[in-house]
């Protein structure tokens, strides 16, 4: 198999950003630790240390297997991920249908990245994944698509929540194209080394650190580009509260509750709250994606 | 026996404290300990503010008075849990810090209407003694009416917090409902 350089198949500028962004992650891990003591971190703390694996896999929200934090640990024990694909579909020149086998021959790294969820907690995940744009590169998309279109898969047998009109099921999420090119957007393959597990979204979700949570759609059957700007799951349940864009954003209150402070999971019941950071601390990485726009008009 | 009830409902209504304090013990509170603090004392104010609202009905329904005697504790647990969840969501959530305290209290509907809820049940619990019963007279039981008003913003409280009403919220709205409809066709009845 010929072996390509990162240089041949992404842009070089992008190529330099994703090199500046690890860099900028060296530093963050290394410039925040002398702040990670409890009492004292309330200013800055962004990439602490890794949440354990227990939390990251018993405390998550997955409303299609239940409401509760606790239960997509519980009920999604047994749910069929194999076999699995995933169809590429909308404006692009011819539709592909790709087996979760070929996907993940693309090679995955550890990308350790912050999930900030909108009801105010955050995580920090060490990931499996690769960057959205390569899995796209297998497609020859039109310059009529603007936006990309991620669906979760439909499955009332195994998935109990999907019985219930919480959401309108089958639950959609998208992004802007420039936006699900970033090399930041990540493909999720696995955590902290192993297979995804089913209550994370396996085999295969989006992850997109400068998001709220909501943002990173699980378990992925379709992608679709698309002209028009998708009707996203939670922005069709509560259009007020939750908009396309969903950036971390302190200085935008959700219209119920406080946005500029986070809690961090698993720390002790001693620990204060810290602060929330623009674009989930990517700012660096991704605020030229929005430059001229109206962040507190475009939520 | 019946002299053995008030006592084991007392040690009962204690549950939601064994709970916590066994979980605190053995480092089971889960990966947000604070907000589980506050979520399970929350839960239980309200669950204690419906037990209270359904010994007038169960009276009715049995035909007995016994329920009524309990009414008065399960209220005061009531307002010994709002005050825990008020405390623990002052002190451990937000350390004494008043300032973006009082910001949230006026802007966050949320917390306005649970706030004013503990508020509203101060007065009750400082009039829930006999003597109070005899000096209030006839003001004693208009007052206590507020219960009515402290439960229905107590589960707005719940469902405005809440990413979605499903399904705990949803619940305790259709329990709180059923029980002011007890009231409703009682007073009816008496009409007629």
């Amino acid at each position: 198999m010929k072996k390509f350089k990162h240089s041949e198949i992404t842009p070089e500028k992008i190529y330099k950003k994703r090199r500046s962004f690890i860099k900028s992650m060296g530093w963050g891990l290394g410039a925040f630790t002398l702040n990670s003591v409890p009492l004292i971190n309330v200013k800055a703390s962004n990439l602490n240390e890794p949440t354990s694996y227990e939390d990251i896999t018993t405390y998550n929200n997955y409303y299609e297997f239940g409401t509760g934090k606790g239960d997509p640990h519980r009920r999604a024990k047994n749910f069929t991920t194999k076999p699995w694909a995933v169809k590429i579909e909308g404006e692009i020149e011819k539709s592909l249908e790709l087996p979760i086998e070929e996907i993940l021959t693309i090679k995955s790294e550890e990308r350790i990245l912050k999930l900030r969820c909108v009801e105010g907690w955050s995580m920090v995940i060490p990931w499996l994944g690769f960057s959205l744009s390569k899995l796209l590169n297998k497609v020859q998309i039109k310059s009529t698509a603007k936006f990309v279109e991620f669906e979760t898969v439909y499955n009332p047998d195994e998935m109990v929540g999907q019985r219930y009109p919480v959401l309108n099921w089958p639950y959609i999420e998208g992004l802007r194209i420039d936006e699900a090119m970033h090399p930041l957007t990540t493909v999720v393959t696995g955590l902290y080394g192993k297979p995804l597990p089913n209550q994370n979204g396996a085999p295969l979700r989006i992850f997109i650190p400068w998001k709220y949570g909501f943002k990173s759609a699980k378990s992925i059957v379709k992608i679709r580009l698309t002209k028009n700007m998708p009707n996203t799951a939670w922005k069709n349940a509560s259009p007020r509260e939750y908009g396309f864009y969903s950036n971390v954003n302190p200085e935008v209150d959700h219209p119920r509750w406080s946005q500029a402070t986070e809690r961090v999971i698993g720390e002790s019941i001693l620990a204060p709250r810290i602060k929330t950071l623009m674009f989930n601390g990517y700012g660096d990485e991704v605020a030229h994606l929005y430059s001229g726009m109206d962040l507190k008009k475009n939520y | 026996m019946k002299n053995y009830f008030k006592p084991a409902v007392f040690l009962l209504s204690l549950w939601p404290i064994y709970i916590i304090v066994y979980q605190l013990i053995y480092n089971k509170l889960g990966p947000e300990p604070v907000d589980r603090i506050i979520n399970h004392f929350g839960e239980w104010t309200l669950i204690f503010v419906l037990l209270t609202l359904s010994m007038s009905p169960l009276k009715k329904i049995t035909n007995s008075l016994e329920w009524i005697k309990f009414r008065r504790m399960l209220g005061l647990f009531a307002f010994f849990y709002a005050s825990i969840h008020m405390l623990s969501y002052v002190g451990l959530d937000y350390r004494f810090d008043f300032e973006p305290l009082i910001d949230d209290v006026l802007k966050k509907k949320f917390i306005f209407i649970g706030f004013s809820a503990w508020l509203l049940l101060i007065p009750l619990a400082i009039t829930s003694s006999d003597k109070m019963v005899r000096i209030l007279k006839k003001n004693w039981q208009k007052l206590h009416r507020l219960v009515y008003i402290i439960s229905i913003f107590g589960v707005l409280h719940f469902i405005w917090l809440s990413k979605t009403i499903f399904f705990k919220p949803l619940i305790f709205l259709i329990i709180l409902i059923i029980l002011l409809l007890f009231r409703i066709n009682l007073k009816k009845l008496n009409l007629s």
